[in-house]
């Protein structure tokens, strides 16, 4: 018997486990650098549009995004599902945004305000009418560089 | 010297790393936003009378998408598959037809004289139209310039567009101009 006693002893040894947390640790800050929280919550249900020619945002912290899409399922009994304007966290009119443009250009630091983009993120459903009337309004408050974000296709 | 701190039980950081990270990873979005990029024109000044901007009429084609997403362009209906070659076409007219727009001499800086097309395009769209649509109009002419782009870049630098270096861009950039004009919304049909 002492045969078998003699092989449940040998035993593989352990592999040195005390750089695991800095991998760990290493891979944690990683994700936090890379992270970016979301700030708010959609309340519109956004498929964006296809597009091949897509190029990159540039500045993610010079620009606001305003949606554009129906609400979503659990809003619906309260606000209909026509396509509606979502701007930071709640529904807002088209007069709103005036304000809206205001409040972030007032964020910014005053080098930064000439590269301010407005990424308009609306579903591909919506209609026309809506866009052209948001983007009539930011040309009212010379927000002029937008961009239209879409996925790429193709 | 008295007594020796004992040492902190460290066997734990990694699980507490592995929550913090698990906690991150589920919160991050590493989706960039990518679209396409456009520069409104700005608002009239309404104390300045509309003057008449008088393009020629050769050096404007009329992009119309109606409500029922079908395209217009030109003087033909058409499918969003074929408008790229007719913008491409329009823009580059390379045997200088009198239909088409003209091109002028302008000196670019860093580059010489070059001959630049005039060509503007104008996109309407009606109230109605569906956005995909409209951004499936407006990927085709990005794509047309974009191709004119490379064209050019290949014929004077011997690389694309995105391969060559900011300089050479911006000549091309000047050379091969992207003038959409995305129109004053008219009211087709007010309700």
């Amino acid at each position: 018997m002492s045969k078998f006693k003699n092989k449940e002893k040998r035993t593989v040894p352990q592999p040195p486990s005390g750089s695991l947390s800095d991998i760990v640790f290493m891979l944690l800050f990683f994700f936090m650098v890379t992270t970016t929280m979301r700030e708010t919550e959609s309340k519109v249900m956004v498929r964006l549009p296809e597009a091949s020619e897509i190029a990159k945002l540039e500045r993610k912290d010079l620009t606001s995004y305003i949606n554009i899409g129906t609400p979503i399922r659990s809003l619906q009994g309260q606000f209909g599902n026509d396509s509606r304007i979502q701007l930071n966290d709640s529904f807002k009119t088209v007069d709103e945004i005036r304000d809206f443009i205001a409040a972030e250009r007032d964020a910014m630091s005053e080098a930064d305000r000439s590269f301010m983009t407005v990424a308009i993120k609306a579903d591909e459903n919506t209609r026309m009418g809506i866009v052209t009337d948001v983007k009539q309004e930011l040309r009212k408050c010379s927000a002029l560089k937008i961009m239209y974000t879409a996925r790429k296709g193709e | 010297m008295g007594k020796k701190t004992p040492e902190i039980n460290s066997s734990s950081t990694a699980d507490m790393a592995f929550l913090l990270l698990c906690f991150f990873m589920m919160t991050t979005t590493m989706d960039q936003d990518k679209g396409l990029q456009r520069r409104l024109p700005p608002m009239p000044d309404p104390n300045q009378k509309a003057e008449d901007q008088k393009v020629n009429r050769r050096n404007i084609i009329v992009v119309k998408i109606n409500s029922a997403d079908r395209l217009f362009a030109g003087t033909e209906p058409m499918d969003v598959s074929q408008l790229k070659d007719k913008i491409k076409e329009f823009l580059s007219n390379p045997a200088n037809d009198p239909s088409l727009p003209e091109r002028e001499e302008k000196e670019i800086e860093g580059f010489g004289p070059c001959m630049v097309s005039k060509g503007v395009i104008s996109l309407q769209n009606d109230r109605g139209t569906s956005y995909q649509a409209y951004i499936a109009v407006q990927n085709e002419l990005v794509k047309a310039v974009n191709e004119l782009r490379d064209e050019f870049a290949i014929a004077n630098f011997g690389q694309i567009y995105m391969k060559c270096d900011e300089d050479q861009q911006k000549i091309i950039r000047e050379a091969v101009p992207q003038n959409i004009s995305e129109a004053e919304p008219k009211d087709v049909s007010k309700k």
